[in-house]
């Protein structure tokens, strides 16, 4: 197959086929990361726009990195920097940067669906990078790709995710990765972080506030960041979340012996994470931010490659 | 439009024995002292290297590496095609410093994929010298390269099509002239 998507706005719309091809195509571009030249000059003359309304490091470097080494150039806004500060709506911003004629624009934005607002608005080709509490397409592909690498199959694994599950966007688009593969989805956290709405947006999906059950034959373990804006009393204090969800090396044990722990970080060693889990063999944390960039080099070969107005949304 | 006429320049056993020349040549000139290696290019070029490697291996005793290029990412048409085409794997599993490379493909014509080629093998690292071999080579040339080791010479027009049929993609062993009308 082919690909023919216009933008990248979710992995909800995306087919298993479709996603089976993102991460062939992300594998070819894993062997441009060990070699000793990593620049191609591919989409030289190329632009992409990093438009970051909500602060990022990891992703944005992430996205940087990729169009670098396919020889794309760059173009970053930041939110604090920007006009958004004095005022100007989203479409207007967007419009202006689309008038600099950039190839392509990955957005990120405190808003849901604010990416899929400008797809509809622009005529170039939209990556979101993260929408408010909705998807982040690219973690979740670099996530399956990094489990596949890992275990060999994606096909029907128990897969845990613990913490903050209600406002993780990484959560989302993982389940959606996931579930298109048959893997069974627990979903663990505070019952305040855990509504029972979640359990319908895919299928195979079981909701365990205790996280010692939710563990058991674990194949797969997500810890997600803990934002300690959330973290407040009297709805639930730090310590009480350490006791109760922090990942420890006696927890992680009740999963299965093989089981890989991720996590789409940043890491708060001590809060969601014990220093010993990040640390240990089983963790791949690393691998994660090694395929990430794989992945947006895949996302941006293909996506500056469609013909214009061409393909669905995905 | 007339239908294109299409002769057949090789046969099986032809192709089999062109083969079979070219990896003589490659023992006699070259030779397997400084360490060669067989760089197949997609899609046709690897069973030819794969072949061409064992008929030296057969020659010589000495086990040459084999190498798969996909030069997509350094086609110099991207920018002119509707949808970039599919990436495939590189897969070059040792070093290319100091070695003598000799990359495999079916067809030489206006020497575009060779450039290409050339341009993924350096980053990758220094081979000592890069030699081309060909099953084909059809002329019409757009850049100042050539091969090593030509199988068959083949007159052409540039909009004639040169078909390398190999079996284990096509089933069979041949090579076709399609002539435009």
């Amino acid at each position: 197959m082919s690909f023919t998507f216009r933008h990248l706005l979710g992995t909800e719309a995306l087919t298993r086929d479709e996603i089976t091809f993102l991460l062939d195509q992300s594998r070819a571009f894993q062997g441009i990361q060990k070699q000793p030249l990593k620049k191609l000059a591919t989409l030289r003359g190329k632009s992409v726009v990093l438009a970051f309304f909500e602060t990022s490091t990891r992703t944005r470097i992430s996205f940087g990195t990729a169009a670098a080494r396919l020889g794309a150039d760059t173009m970053n806004l930041q939110a604090e920097s920007s006009s958004t500060q004095k005022g100007e709506s989203l479409v207007d911003t967007a419009r202006t940067l689309e008038a600099m004629k950039p190839d392509v624009i990955v957005i990120r934005h405190a808003a849901s669906g604010a990416p899929h607002f400008v797809a509809e608005r622009l005529g170039i080709p939209v990556i979101n990078a993260g929408d408010g509490v909705h998807e982040h397409p690219s973690q979740g592909l670099l996530d399956a790709l990094t489990i596949s690498d890992r275990l060999g199959r994606m096909e029907g694994l128990n897969v845990t995710i613990v913490g903050d599950i209600r406002h993780s966007r990484v959560a989302r688009s993982n389940i959606h990765v996931l579930t298109k593969f048959g893997c069974r989805i627990t979903l663990s956290g505070p019952a305040m972080w855990l509504p029972q709405e979640l359990a319908q947006i895919a299928p195979n999906i079981r909701l365990e506030p205790h996280l010692e059950e939710a563990l058991d034959r674990a194949q797969v373990v997500m810890v997600l960041r803990v934002q300690t804006e959330r973290l407040q009393e009297p709805a639930l204090p730090a310590d009480e979340y350490i006791r109760l969800y922090q990942m420890t090396p006696a927890r992680l044990a009740l999963a299965r012996p093989d089981a890989v722990l991720m996590h789409p970080g940043p890491m708060i060693r001590g809060l969601e994470i014990d220093p010993a889990v990040a640390d240990s063999p089983q963790s791949c944390v690393l691998e994660q931010v090694t395929n990430g960039v794989a992945v947006r080099m895949a996302l941006l070969y293909l996506l500056t490659g469609g013909a214009p107005g061409s393909g669905a949304t995905g | 439009m007339p239908a294109r006429e299409k002769t057949q320049l090789l046969n099986a056993a032809q192709t089999g024995r062109t083969i079979e020349r070219l990896a003589h040549e490659i023992v006699e000139k070259t030779g397997v002292k400084h360490g060669i290696a067989l760089i197949g290019i997609r899609r046709r070029g690897v069973p030819l290297a794969q072949r061409l490697a064992g008929m030296v291996r057969a020659a010589t005793g000495a086990e040459v590496p084999i190498g798969i290029l996909d030069i997509t990412l350094y086609r110099d048409d991207l920018s002119l095609v509707a949808a970039h085409p599919v990436v495939q794997s590189t897969d070059i599993p040792f070093s290319v410093d100091d070695r003598d490379l000799i990359v495999v493909d079916d067809v030489l014509f206006t020497g575009r994929t060779i450039r290409a080629a050339m341009n993924g093998l350096f980053d990758l690292g220094r081979p000592r010298r890069i030699l081309l071999c060909v099953l084909v080579d059809r002329g019409h040339r757009e850049l100042p390269i050539e091969a090593t080791y030509v199988g068959r010479q083949v007159e052409t027009r540039p909009e004639d099509v040169v078909e390398v049929n190999l079996k284990e993609i096509d089933g069979e062993d041949r090579v076709l002239l399609e002539r435009a009308p």
